[in-house]
This record gives C-alpha cells, sequence and structure tokens, in this order.
C-alpha cells in the first residue's frame, strides 16, 4: 500500500493562507491569554502545582450534592472554594481546592476542608489525593521549568546551527515556538489548565515538532547538494512533496497513540494527552507552514539586499 | 553476494538477554506473579504512579546560626572572666541577623587584650572589629563558616530526617536536598497515607532543654506582668516562655518565666527518653538519659547551682521548673501530662537526634495507591492500545518490512525498560510521555527508511541496493533528529526536577535504544531477508 506518492503540491504559493491560518491561531492564543491575563493575573489557568494552593480530592459514599458541599465549606467560613466533581459520577469524587496560602502552614487548609466535611458528613469519607503547595515552590517549579526548556531550545539551535546553518536552527526554533504558543493558548482557550504533567507535554510537542522539521530540512540540504540550479522554492516544494508521505504517515500513527491516550487516558492525563492531540496536530503543520518557507523568505530578504543569491545550505553532509 | 550476519544477529540476542535482565533480574519463577514481582524490584515507579506522601521541607537554619552564636556568646563570658576582663554586656544586637555579636562597654585599658584574646579564640570563624567610640566590638561570622555552618544544617537535617523515617518502617523513601530553593529538602515517602503522624514525628524539633530560671520561678500571669516586674525591659541573655499549663500550675492557667536564653543541656546533649508510670499525684512523666558530654556539662552546672530552679522547656513551652537538690549528672525525669504518642514521638527524636533546625512543610502531596494505579492502568492500556495500533497499521501498511518495524519498536521498548532497570532510575507519568516521544521517533526512524527505501526502488535500483542506499540517507536524517532531541532531553536533565526530569531520564534512554534498534536491527533483519531471497526477486515493503 501507498499514499502520496508523485505529488506536486505548490506548498510555497500557499504561503499567505499559511501565514494567515498561523496569525489567526497564534493571535487568538494571544488574545485569550491576555484576556486571562488581565481577569486572574496570569495568562493562562495554572494548577496548584505552579500557583500555590491546595487540592483535595474526596471520595463520597455516596453521590454528594455539590450545593450541599458549598454549604458545608461556607458554614466553615472557608472563601474562595471551588468544587467540581471528578472523573465518573459513579465514584462519588469532588476535587475541592482553596487558592493560594502562606507558606507557613500549608496542611492547614486540607484540615479546614476536612473539618468541614466531617461537620456535615457522618458516613466516611476518604481522601484519595491532597496536593498542597506554597506559593514559593510554585514560582520555584514555574521559574525552573521554563528555565530547563529554554536551554533546551538553546542546545538544539546551536546543534542545528553546527550541523546546518544558523537560519535553519532559528527556524525550526520558531516553529517549535509557534507551536507551543498555540497550544498554550489553547489552554487559555478552553480554560484548561496548566499542570506539571502538562507542562511534560509540552516538551513532549517540542520533541516532536522539532523532529518533523528537522526531516524536512535535511531533504531540503540534501536537494540543494543534487541539484544547484534550482531555484530555492522549487527545492523546498519538492523536498517537502517527498517526505509528505513519511510526515502523513508518522503524524498519523503518533496522532492515533496520543488519541488513544486522550480517549482511555482518564482524568488524570486529560490535560496530557489534550496537549499532545493539539501539538501534534500544530507541530506537523509547522513544519511544513512555518519552518521551510522561513528559509525561503530569509534568502529572498537577502537577494534584495544584494547577498549571495544561493541559501548556504549544506555545511557537510556524511 | 551475501553477508555474513553471525556476529550482528549474536549482538542483537546478547542486547535483548541483557536488558531482560535489566527488567526482570533472574525472576524466581516465570508465573506471572513471579515475573510482576521481578519487575517491580527492578523497575521504580514514582509517587504519582504507585502513591505515597511527597513532602517539600524548608529548613530554617537560622535556628542552627542561633544556636551557634549562643554559644558563642557563653564562650565568650567565659573567655572574658576566666581574663579577668571588664565589660558591660555579650549580646546579639538584631535578631534577623544571628550571626553577629555585639560585646559592649569594654573597659579601654582591656581593649588590647580584649581584642588579642578574642582573635586567639574566634580568629578563625569570626570577622572581628572594634569600636573605639563606644568601646565595643563586633563579632561577625565569616561567609564562608556560615555557608558551611548552613550546609552542614542541611545535611545533619537530612540525615535526622532520614533515621527517623527509617525507624518508622518507612520503605524506600527519598530524602535529598530539593534544588530549586535554598535549604530545602525533597522527602518522598513510597505507600504513605496518612501524613499527619509521620509529618509530626519528622518535623518534630522536641527542642527538649533545660534552662537557667532568672525571674521568680513561680512564674508571672503575663508577658506584661513580667515585663512590669523587670521594669520594662528584658535583658538580652534572657527571654519569655509560656508554661505547658498542664505542668507548671495547679489550676491549669497560663504562666510566662524568665528563663536564660542559653540552655544548660538541650538538644544533642540527650540520648533518650522513656516514658515513667503516673506517679503518686497521678502524673505521667519521662525519665531522660544525657550523653557523657551532656552528663559532664549538667554535673558542673547543677553542682555550683544548688538552689537555682531549672526549667525544662519541650517544643517551646515550659514543662516543668525544678529547684536543684543536688548535682545530677546524665539523667532526669520530667513531669507533666504527655499522651502515650508523645512520649513515644519524644522518645523518638531523641534517639535519633533532634534536628539542627526547626522544618516548615511548604509542599505536600499525598496521592491515594489506587488513584495511583488508576492512573497506571490508564496509562498502560492507553500506551498499549496506541502501540498495538501502530504496529497493525505498519504490518498493513509495509507488508514484509512491518514486521522489521515491529520486532524494532518491540525490542526498543525492552532496551528502554532495561535501562531504567540498570540505571534504578524512577518512572513517573511524565516518563510515559518520554515513553510516548520515544515510540513516535521510533516508528518515525523505520517510516523514513522503508520511505526511503521504496522511493530507491521506484528509481529502479534492485533490492539489495536499494536497502543499502535508503538505510544510508535515512541514517543522516535520523541521527540529526536523534541528537537534536538527545541533546535537548540532556539539557533537561541537568537542568530540570521533579517532572521535567522524568520525562528526560525516559526519552534520553529511549532515543539511545531507538538508534540501535531502528538502525542495526532493523538492517540485520532486511539483510538476512536478502540472503535469503532468490536474486531478482523483489522484497515486500
Amino acid at each position: 500500500m501507498e499514499l502520496f506518492t508523485g505529488v506536486t503540491i505548490d506548498w510555497l504559493g500557499k504561503k499567505w493562507y499559511f501565514l494567515a491560518f498561523s496569525l489567526l491561531f497564534s493571535v487568538s492564543g494571544i488574545i485569550s491569554m491576555g484576556i486571562h491575563f488581565a481577569r486572574t493575573g496570569s495568562p493562562v489557568p495554572l494548577g496548584v502545582d505552579f500557583k500555590g494552593g491546595t487540592e483535595v480530592q474526596v471520595t463520597f459514599t455516596e453521590t454528594p450534592d455539590v450545593n450541599q458541599v458549598r454549604n458545608a465549606t461556607n458554614a466553615a467560613g472557608l472563601h474562595d472554594v471551588k468544587i467540581v466533581s471528578y472523573d465518573v459520577p459513579s465514584k462519588h469524587e469532588l476535587l475541592i481546592s482553596l487558592p493560594e496560602q502562606s507558606d507557613v502552614n500549608v496542611d492547614s487548609s486540607r484540615k479546614q476542608i476536612l473539618d468541614a466535611l466531617h461537620q456535615h458528613y457522618n458516613n466516611p469519607i476518604l481522601e484519595s489525593s491532597v496536593q498542597a503547595v506554597g506559593p514559593t515552590v510554585g514560582r520555584q517549579l514555574e521559574k525552573q521549568a521554563g528555565l530547563a526548556t529554554l536551554y533546551s531550545l538553546v542546545g538544539m539551535l546551536v546543534y542545528l546551527w553546527f550541523r546546518f546553518e544558523l537560519i535553519y536552527g532559528v527556524a525550526a526554533v520558531v516553529a517549535v515556538f509557534h507551536d507551543t504558543l498555540i497550544t498554550v493558548g489553547a489552554f487559555a482557550l478552553t480554560g484548561q489548565e496548566i499542570s506539571l504533567t502538562v507542562i511534560a507535554a509540552i516538551l513532549t510537542l517540542v520533541g516532536y515538532s522539532m523532529n518533523d522539521t528537522i526531516v524536512v530540512f535535511d531533504r531540503i540540504r540534501e536537494n540543494l547538494r543534487i541539484s544547484r540550479r534550482e531555484g530555492l522554492a522549487d527545492v523546498v516544494n519538492r523536498s517537502i512533496n517527498q517526505t509528505l508521505s513519511r510526515t502523513v504517515l508518522t503524524s498519523g500513527l503518533t496522532f492515533l497513540t496520543v488519541l488513544a491516550l486522550y480517549i482511555f487516558g482518564g482524568k488524570v492525563l486529560s490535560g496530557f494527552s489534550f496537549a499532545l492531540v493539539v501539538g501534534i496536530l500544530i507541530g506537523t503543520y509547522s513544519s511544513i507552514a512555518v519552518a521551510a518557507p522561513m528559509l525561503v523568505a530569509y534568502q529572498d530578504w537577502r537577494m534584495k539586499r544584494g547577498k549571495a543569491a544561493t541559501l548556504p545550505a549544506a555545511k557537510r553532509s556524511r | 553476494m551475501k553477508k555474513n550476519l553471525n556476529g550482528k544477529i549474536a549482538l542483537i540476542l546478547g542486547t535483548l538477554l541483557v536488558f531482560l535482565y535489566g527488567i526482570f533480574g533472574i525472576p524466581k519463577g516465570v508465573s506471572g506473579a513471579a515475573l510482576e514481582q521481578a519487575i517491580t524490584q527492578r523497575i521504580h515507579l514514582g509517587l504519582d504512579l504507585r502513591g505515597g506522601a511527597h513532602l517539600i521541607l524548608q529548613v530554617v537554619v537560622k535556628d542552627a546560626i542561633n544556636a551557634e552564636t549562643d554559644n558563642t556568646v557563653a564562650r565568650i563570658e567565659q573567655a572574658m572572666a576566666d581574663n579577668h576582663l571588664t565589660y558591660t554586656q555579650v549580646l546579639k544586637p538584631d535578631p534577623n541577623t544571628p550571626q553577629t555579636i555585639r560585646i559592649e562597654g569594654v573597659d579601654p585599658l582591656h581593649s588590647s587584650a580584649v581584642s588579642s584574646e578574642l582573635t586567639d579564640r574566634f580568629g578563625t570563624e569570626y570577622d572581628i572589629a572594634s569600636n573605639s567610640n563606644d568601646h565595643s566590638f563586633t563579632l561577625t561570622m565569616k561567609p564562608s563558616v556560615l555557608a558551611d555552618l548552613e550546609s552542614r544544617t542541611l545535611d545533619q537535617s537530612i540525615e535526622t530526617i532520614r533515621d527517623r523515617v527509617d525507624r518508622l518502617g518507612v520503605s524506600e523513601p527519598v530524602i535529598q536536598r530539593y534544588g530549586l530553593g535554598a535549604n530545602e529538602i525533597l522527602v518522598e515517602l513510597p505507600g504513605v497515607e496518612d501524613l499527619d503522624r509521620i509529618k509530626d514525628i519528622i518535623q518534630s524539633t522536641s527542642r527538649l532543654e533545660v534552662h537557667e530560671v532568672a525571674g521568680n520561678p513561680d512564674g508571672y500571669a503575663s508577658e506584661q506582668e513580667a515585663m512590669t516586674s523587670l521594669g520594662g525591659a528584658i535583658p538580652p541573655d534572657e527571654y519569655l516562655v509560656h508554661g505547658d499549663p498542664q505542668g507548671v500550675s495547679s489550676d491549669g492557667s497560663d504562666r510566662v518565666f524568665l528563663l536564660k536564653r542559653v540552655s544548660i543541656v538541650g538538644g544533642r546533649d540527650f540520648r533518650d527518653a522513656s516514658a515513667i508510670g503516673p506517679n503518686d499525684s497521678g502524673r505521667q512523666g519521662v525519665n531522660f538519659v544525657l550523653t557523657n558530654a551532656g552528663g559532664q556539662r549538667f554535673y558542673d552546672y547543677t553542682s555550683s547551682h544548688v538552689g537555682s530552679y531549672m526549667a525544662i522547656v519541650l517544643g517551646d513551652r515550659v514543662k516543668n521548673v525544678a529547684v536543684i537538690k543536688s548535682a545530677i549528672r546524665d539523667n532526669g525525669q520530667i513531669e507533666g501530662q504527655f499522651s502515650k504518642e508523645q512520649i513515644d514521638a519524644l522518645s523518638l527524636t531523641l534517639r535519633t537526634g533532634a534536628l539542627p533546625a526547626s522544618i516548615i512543610p511548604i509542599e505536600q502531596r499525598t496521592v491515594g495507591a489506587s488513584l495511583g494505579a488508576d492512573s497506571i492502568r490508564q496509562g498502560v492500556i492507553a500506551a498499549i492500545a496506541g502501540t498495538l495500533a501502530v504496529m497493525f497499521f505498519m504490518l498493513l501498511y509495509y507488508r514484509g518490512a512491518g514486521i522489521n518495524a515491529d520486532l524494532a519498536l518491540f525490542l526498543n521498548l525492552v532496551i528502554l525498560l532495561g535501562f531504567m532497570g540498570f540505571s534504578q532510575s524512577t518512572l513517573t507519568l511524565p516518563g510515559i510521555a518520554g515513553v510516548i516521544l520515544t515510540i513516535g521517533m521510533g516508528v518515525d526512524s523505520n517510516v523514513l527508511i522503508f520511505e526511503r527505501i521504496r522511493e530507491e526502488m521506484r528509481a529502479g535500483k534492485g533490492a539489495a541496493q536499494a536497502v543499502d542506499q535508503g538505510f544510508a540517507h535515512a541514517w543522516v536524517t535520523i541521527v540529526d533528529t536523534h541528537v537534536t532531541t538527545i541533546v535537548s532531553a540532556a539539557i533537561l536533565f541537568m537542568f530540570g526536577t521533579g517532572p521535567v526530569k522524568g520525562f528526560a531520564v525516559t526519552l534520553f534512554f529511549g532515543l539511545l535504544a531507538n538508534l540501535f534498534t531502528a538502525v542495526f536491527v532493523s538492517r540485520v533483519i532486511f539483510d538476512s531477508h536478502l540472503n535469503n531471497m532468490k536474486a531478482g526477486a523483489r522484497i515486500s515493503i
């Protein structure tokens, strides 16, 4: 069975559509982050991991009435309590959370919540999980996860600079950044919280998108070596078309795995797999529609300034 | 031309065996249960998957600095007295910078003698400055000594906590420095769900100390009354402590005591404590035992202070005030209302040595074992479903060559898990994300190679040559994609903690394994297939 052999799509001819599409999503991502920032002071909904606070997952013996639970916490003088029913109704679970607290006693909120519940429910209530994070730790974690990601992007850029040319590294990193922006924007848009596992998913999509981009770049480098006379736009088009069947296949298969995770993975993994579902679609798109056209745009720009016409493509090959 | 592949096949089988050992060790049997047990011994699951408690503790190193400089204050007073040097007082002027000590009102005639005495005794640990205007000396702990003290405090706290956790019987705990903030300790306790009791014991400073009573041995009714009787100011070497209502007053009311700041014995001077039965008045007590050095000091003090009062302070509360009737050497008793749990905890904390500083939990998570099991089950089901779907599709799309890809993928997972077993790494939920990316890139490597072989065949090349060229071209791409991602995984591993690190570990090992399976193993399978083919036949791809 073979798909996509001998396709001759003029990808670069569609670059304005791509640009419009990317802008539409990036900008709507930025806007929804902006709105979220204006409302809550952080650009995306953050999980307790980052913003600090207490989150208690409680299992009741029968399906709890959210309003009744809220009455219980209100009576105990707890304000800003967030109560959501968790996972499938048959498990009788609720997720009860309180916002940021002081570093002095991270455990007090959990005790307050449970005391409030015990006063109104005589039947045994089980805590299946508790997270209590002081604001300092959250900030440290946020900073550290951000820095680690930044350093790893720089590391990849340097490697690509060494193997290809600086512009390839820049284009790949821009594409990855584009993917991350849109994915994070999707979290702001849908109001899902970014937790530590979501960060792992974003790192995954960075790796994935990078992989995809390099495959196309490698082909461009190879083709540039074979046919020196052809214009860069044609070479890029041909390279994308030649790798298209691989791109579609790999993305399709990875998408399949991630979709399985999204469907069967349950509530714990939902944010994680949501990031991957969005990320893989965008990551595949960006290799073709963002990274490759950037190479051509860069060369056009150089030519306008009267510099060397051909992209100094391949430093070496083996 | 046929290639001799025996060496390569032996290498692959050897690798398979080595990494299977990495996963299973030498299992006790081949039944499902025995294998499962073997795996769980080798592959460590993170708390998010197996359930347990996770704590980040902040060590208040200021406590340890305070204790150290309190001790120095005592030594300075001793040194001044030994040399008959006159001064008004030795004090620590600012509670926020406990590393600074001031000696005030030094007799100008003694100034140079004081200076040389201080330099002699304390010059290695403190920077000494003198002020001739107000005849004072200031000792500030040297930054290197301070840093060393902080580091030692942290190490000692970790040691003490580990000792306590071990005695509580928690298996496979993780207790280590936490890299993100200053003076933080990460504690992971697998399988622990009821954190309250354990946390109390872990963070119990239970600073059992004996102080000299400076003011009224019966205490004062309130801090205000104490202040009034002192003329409005507390002397700098003394401080006020509230009494434990059930220990010190007959009617259960609050009492405040004025004590000397520097303890007679305390902290690590104690060796053990045990409960003693209710006495005539129905009160439960604690019997304590001092170390040899502590006992000697206690003896020296008590023998020269018969008739004075001493206060026994536990956790910032005066438990008891007693008159010194005779010299005491190395054991004594504390009366008071103690519960069984309190005494057990006290005994355990004294036996493991006191913490050098108090400890504040700044992050706390517990994952119920059932929730952990749920996420494992769901994660594994999803991963298996995804992998099977991918494998099935590869067979469908690449027919014969699909078997190559599936074998390579399988071997990849074996090597990855084997690495995890050998390196004692921990598999976490984000780690599973790394596995997913690995599977994705593993499949991608195969797709790259196969598509390239197909291209070469379309260009009219023979089977052997097409395979050769396909691998040669795809190899360049595969190296680039893998090295890029390995670089990023290595950086994430170095700079990341917790989940970021967990992701980096599996990704790093997975990609190394992938370079081997997708390129080398898959090639050997192709070659062995080509060896068995008639000349001119087409390969199934």
